[in-house]
């Protein structure tokens, strides 16, 4: 493998106060991130997710270890130098409405033009690039806030672009997205790393985006420290299981999702294959039933799926009874029914 | 909002993206340049006795008037008074624009380094404290009195050396806001006071101060407010590429490259030589600094500073002039407050332009 971009060696993050002893986030880190990855920053709230990207971001000094970018103390680089290698994404929404598309990423092209800022062909070229790798080349002569803010998420992207910078450092891209756009960024996000030969590191709390997109997970503990690995190792480990425990909620390590924790309600049988039977599974699941297939002894509740005439229908068994429901609304409510009238006889 | 203006009024959105053009600014720029000449030559013509424009460029080009009073009146008094507008102008606006940049914030000119307020307080402990003591009141009105300079230069770079020296160790433009703020209200506080112990004459000779005015200044002086505010301009087109950065807050400023504490520090130092020379030598001149960004990036339709900065030195320049035309009443020989001018012909036209676009937020981070 190649030689990484950034590299700890046992990096100690926090904050220097001016009375009281240095704020200790988190310490023992050794990281290494390698050009062509896309690596996900996750850790539960307050765990220093933003203090790592700002220390790594040369915004907030070490408390002590090595940090090194491309070989080079990073803190020891000048503001133009850092430049030159690592480009940020921040969460800071930026208003600026006199300022059109084009004209905001050329500012990434700060620290390799001269006093004047003037654009030389080969920064218009990599201008260029930037706009048609993000996907905006459309709308460059648009104004900023014209735009959506999944939109404006990109061109705060093309301008990181524009500097070509081997690191490219996003705190929450996905914040203020819908799921369709925020998986939309990611898969952005995963070309950009390995088309580029850039190293992409990301903040987020999109834990599912974070399991499906990346190469390398960076998980840290509340208790400060980090685990670093492939995501479906962090998870066979027990390390994902770890870092996000809490009241209510619970990770549930064969689907990959996390769900909500309920006081069981019972056992229920589910019969069907077609997708209606997996969303069917994963609505009674949601209400707190085990489902189960074909057991012995058999459950006093039953969902069997049926097609008829091209419609969906669900029928419910009640011990020798049924009843047939056209949509799975009514399915639920009619299961609900038969199970606390049920309770309530016992 | 626009977008929205956009999609019901499609002719709206095709006149601004026309206008928003390279050639339009262009146009903006080389129109603001001429209108500025026009009004220089304007403001040598008219006051209390109009001279003929060839009569002016006849004196200007080193020649002789008809009548040798108009030469006279010209040089002597015309030129410094119209020369000094367009500096003073030029350099309020740049640096109000410098302001509202930095600290990102569409209400922010130099008066909010508390520089105004420095001046005010040096000139005033001259005029209301020891004003009776030297023989001051006889010379109330004559605002080229070089005590009256010399105290509001002393206020002016008092406070801007504090705020330089904060500007050095602060990490926050805002924490610098707040400190600019509170030193005007702590030195406004120590004026009152002197004004409450004061005599009448002693109060009006002070006012007479507030009310501002480019008439004071001598060509002497000019020789040193020229190259000063010459140098104070340069340095803020010097400053054009950071301050397009620093539109996107100062962390993505220093993420780009930008010395941030650095650019500040020439930033602050800038505005303060540029708003306290103009202050010292013609009093503290509101509402310039405030308006004339707006007005420029509602004309250029641009927030590029490499256009704003040569756009709002011209357009401070003519206004100033402007201010100034009016407020000498051509044709009469009563003097408006050149104060009074500026806010109540500038307010409106600042409220229409705001008014008509989106407001000045668009431009700022919220």
């Amino acid at each position: 493998m190649s030689e990484p971009i950034l590299e700890t060696d046992d990096l100690a993050i926090g904050y220097r106060t001016r009375r009281h002893a240095p704020h200790l986030v988190a310490e023992r880190l050794d990281l290494r991130l390698y050009p062509g990855e896309l690596v996900c920053l996750l850790g539960p709230n307050g765990a220093g997710k933003s203090t790592l990207l700002r220390t790594l971001a040369g915004m907030q000094p070490p408390l002590r270890g090595q940090l090194r970018l491309a070989g080079t103390d990073l803190y020891r680089l000048s503001p133009q130098e850092l430049a030159l290698r690592l480009a940020v994404v921040l969460t800071d929404r930026v208003e600026v409405g006199n300022l059109s598309v084009r004209t905001l990423t050329a500012l990434g092209r700060y620290p390799h033009t001269g006093w004047r800022g003037r654009l030389t062909l080969s920064d218009e070229a990599a201008i260029d690039r930037a706009l048609t790798a993000v996907g905006i080349a459309d709308f460059a002569p648009r104004l900023i806030n014209e735009l959506s803010d999944g939109e404006r998420q990109k061109v705060m992207i093309a301008r990181a672009l524009a500097q070509e910078p081997q690191l490219l450092l996003l705190d929450e891209p996905t914040a203020f997205l819908d799921l369709p756009r925020r998986v939309e960024l990611m898969g952005l996000l995963r070309r950009l790393a390995r088309e580029g030969e850039r190293a992409v590191l990301l903040s987020t709390h999109d834990l599912d985006l974070a399991l499906r997109g990346a190469d390398q997970l960076w998980l840290l503990q509340p208790e400060g420290s980090i685990q670093v690995g492939v995501p479906e190792e962090l998870v066979l480990n027990g390390a994902f299981q770890h870092a996000f425990r809490g009241a209510g909620v619970a990770f549930d390590a064969c689907t990959g999702a996390f769900v909500f924790q309920h006081p069981p309600m019972g056992r229920i049988d589910l019969v069907g294959h077609d997708l209606a039977a997996v969303w069917t599974r994963r609505a009674l699941e949601r209400e707190g039933f085990v489902v189960s297939g074909h057991e012995d002894p058999p459950a006093t509740l039953r969902v069997a799926i049926h097609d008829q005439e091209g419609q969906t229908v669900w029928r419910l068994h009640h011990e020798d009874t049924y009843q047939d429901f056209p949509t799975l609304s009514q399915t639920l409510r009619g299961v609900k029914t038969h199970w606390f009238a049920a309770r309530t006889e016992q | 909002m626009s977008a929205m203006l956009d999609e019901a009024f499609p002719q709206i959105g095709e006149g601004r993206k026309r206008m928003g053009g390279e050639g339009w600014r262009l146009a903006c720029l080389t129109g603001l340049a001429l209108a500025l000449v026009g009004a220089f030559l304007l403001s040598l013509a008219l006051g209390s006795v109009r001279i003929p424009l060839t009569e002016v460029i006849a004196v200007l080009s080193g020649g002789e008037a008809t009548k040798p009073s108009w030469s006279y009146i010209i040089l002597a008094f015309r030129l410094p008074k119209a020369l000094t507008a367009i500096l003073a102008g030029a350099a309020l606006a740049v640096s109000g624009l410098q302001m509202q940049t930095l600290f990102r914030n569409p209400l922010a000119d130099p008066s909010i380094l508390g520089i105004n307020a420095g001046a005010s307080l040096g000139v005033a402990l001259v005029v209301l404290a020891t004003g009776a003591a030297t023989g001051f009141l006889s010379n109330v009105g004559l605002l080229g009195d070089l005590s009256l300079i010399a105290s509001a230069i002393a206020g002016a770079s008092l406070v801007t050396g504090l705020v330089i020296v904060a500007a050095r160790w602060l990490r926050h433009a805002m924490t610098l806001l707040i400190l600019g703020l509170m030193l005007s209200y702590a030195t406004s506080a120590v004026v009152s006071i002197l004004i409450y112990f004061s005599v009448p004459e002693q109060i009006q000779a002070y006012i007479a101060w507030t009310f501002g005015s480019f008439g004071g200044v001598t060509g002497r002086q000019l020789t040193i407010l020229a190259p000063v505010i010459g140098a104070g301009l340069l340095l803020a087109g010097l400053l054009a590429k950071p301050l397009n950065a620093l539109l996107l807050g100062e962390a993505y400023a220093r993420s780009m490259g930008v010395h941030v504490q650095r650019v500040r520090f020439w930033l602050i130092t800038g505005t303060s030589v540029l708003a306290g020379t103009v202050t010292a030598f013609c009093g503290p001149i509101a509402f310039l600094g405030v308006a004339i960004p707006h007005l420029c990036r509602a004309l250029l339709c641009t927030s590029d500073h490499r256009l704003l900065v040569p756009a709002t030195l011209l357009m401070g320049g003519l206004v100033a002039l402007l201010a100034d035309l009016i407020a000498s009443v051509p044709g009469s020989r009563v003097l408006l407050p050149l104060n009074a001018v500026t806010a109540l012909l500038g307010a409106p036209i600042v409220v229409w332009i705001v008014l008509r676009r989106d407001g000045p937020r668009s431009d700022f981070a919220s």
